[in-house]
């Protein structure tokens, strides 16, 4: 029997597909980069390829995460919006959870949103506000919320960058698949900084099963870049859940050096993945050279957080 | 040496440390380049996040004239008239 006071929305997340098929996500072997980098037997190059979930990003589950959590509390679920800033990732996958389970969503998104995002938003029904371009994610996170203080009784603020829902959905989810996937053999995560919950959450799973695994933390190497969904976080609003002890190792990655990595994976392996694959790839390179060179194995996992496809109308795939 | 046009740039937050913190500001020049070396003459160093060494723009940024992307006109040799406002954002949305 039905509680008279659980919402529709938590009625439906139960039997929702949608919800079903976030997570569990596959780990792709990187062999012919592996060869193309003269690398040792004992040195594995592994992507974990997060576009497989249904709104074709990691940011899923942590969106879950955050839905899920609010409908239980009944902060969302009673006529209230869920709003929040994002650069497109969390925005779809908020706008994909809304429409599977009817809460409406209105998002803040920089200005200079790429021409993908906005009409994916549109597609999912999405509501969407555009703060200033020239003020990149920053400003829309203020206009967010400011947003939500104005009219806090209306708007449930997910606050991706500061709720623990996040980095626990990877705590509970990515970091077990990850464990499993390699058998316990991982040796180094390597993970971009954004809301930095893929790295605080998978990190802390992983640490608890063998605190010799190094957490490798990525950033662009400067603020002006072009890595969509990495933070430069010298000049960023610093993630309230963002806790710089946990990283064993930071390491910066200029904007060219991500798209040519991307670039090269769809040639060299046939995987068409987002800047900031080719950033955490591109980092993961760096680790299994120094592997090498220290004559050590290496088990080297990187997350891929999206595919190649968002990114047709930027600089990522046009010749230059 | 061509008298270039006054032409108004828009700073996007991570260059303004370049310009004490200016969001809008003033260049003189008749294409993109030229207004580029204008602004790295006032702000040095500020050319070097734009273009690469040899000149061209990064492929991860975008300049835009009167709203126009500049990349769909003639890239930095895109001409420009007196008043004409120019931005400069990165190719991205810059978050999550």
């Amino acid at each position: 029997m039905v509680c008279p006071t659980r919402s529709a929305s938590l009625n439906l997340l139960s039997r929702s597909a949608v919800v079903h098929a976030i997570g569990n996500t596959p780990l792709l072997r990187l062999h012919r980069l592996e060869h193309d980098l003269a690398l040792p037997d004992s040195i594995e190059l592994w992507l974990k390829a997060e576009w497989g979930n249904p709104g074709g990003s990691v940011k899923d589950r942590p969106a879950l995460a955050i839905v899920r959590r609010a409908l239980e509390e009944e902060k969302l679920g009673f006529g209230q919006t869920l709003l929040d800033a994002t650069s497109g990732n969390t925005g779809i996958a908020y706008a994909m959870l809304g429409a599977a389970l009817d809460f409406p969503v209105e998002l803040v998104l920089p200005g200079s949103a790429s021409e993908e995002r906005r009409q994916i938003l549109a597609a999912y029904g999405a509501h969407v506000t555009y703060s200033d371009p020239y003020d990149g994610s920053n400003g829309a996170i203020r206009l967010a919320r400011q947003i939500a203080a104005d009219s806090p009784e209306k708007y449930f603020y997910a606050d991706q960058y500061g709720n623990k829902s996040n980095p626990e959905s990877h705590y509970l989810s990515t970091g077990p698949e990850v464990w499993a996937q390699t058998g316990g053999q991982i040796t180094h995560f390597v993970a971009g900084l954004g809301t930095t919950g893929t790295l605080m959450g998978t990190g802390r799973y992983l640490k608890e099963r063998n605190p010799a695994v190094q957490l490798v933390a990525i950033q662009p190497s400067e603020s002006f870049h072009g890595i969509e969904g990495l933070k430069h976080l010298p000049t960023a609003i610093i993630p309230a859940i963002y806790d710089d002890r946990i990283p064993d190792v930071q390491i910066g990655v200029e904007t060219e050096q991500a798209y040519d990595t991307a670039r090269k994976l769809a040639r060299l392996e046939g995987i068409f993945v987002g800047t900031s694959t080719g950033a955490s790839v591109e980092a993961a390179i760096r680790i299994a050279r120094q592997a090498r060179e220290e004559k050590r194995a290496a088990v080297v996992v990187a997350v891929a957080p999206d595919s190649g496809g968002k990114y047709l109308s930027t600089g990522l795939w046009s010749d230059s | 040496m061509s008298v270039g046009s006054s032409v108004a740039v828009l700073i996007p937050t991570p260059l303004r440390k370049y310009t004490a913190g200016e969001s809008r500001v003033s260049a003189e020049g008749s294409t993109i380049a030229e207004v580029i070396d204008s602004l790295n003459a006032q702000f040095p160093g500020i050319k070097d996040r734009i273009c690469e060494p040899d000149g061209e723009i990064r492929r991860f940024v975008n300049i835009f004239v009167n709203g126009e992307n500049a990349r769909q006109l003639d890239g930095a040799a895109t001409g420009l008239n007196a008043g004409d406002e120019v931005g400069i954002i990165p190719a991205m949305a810059g978050g999550n």
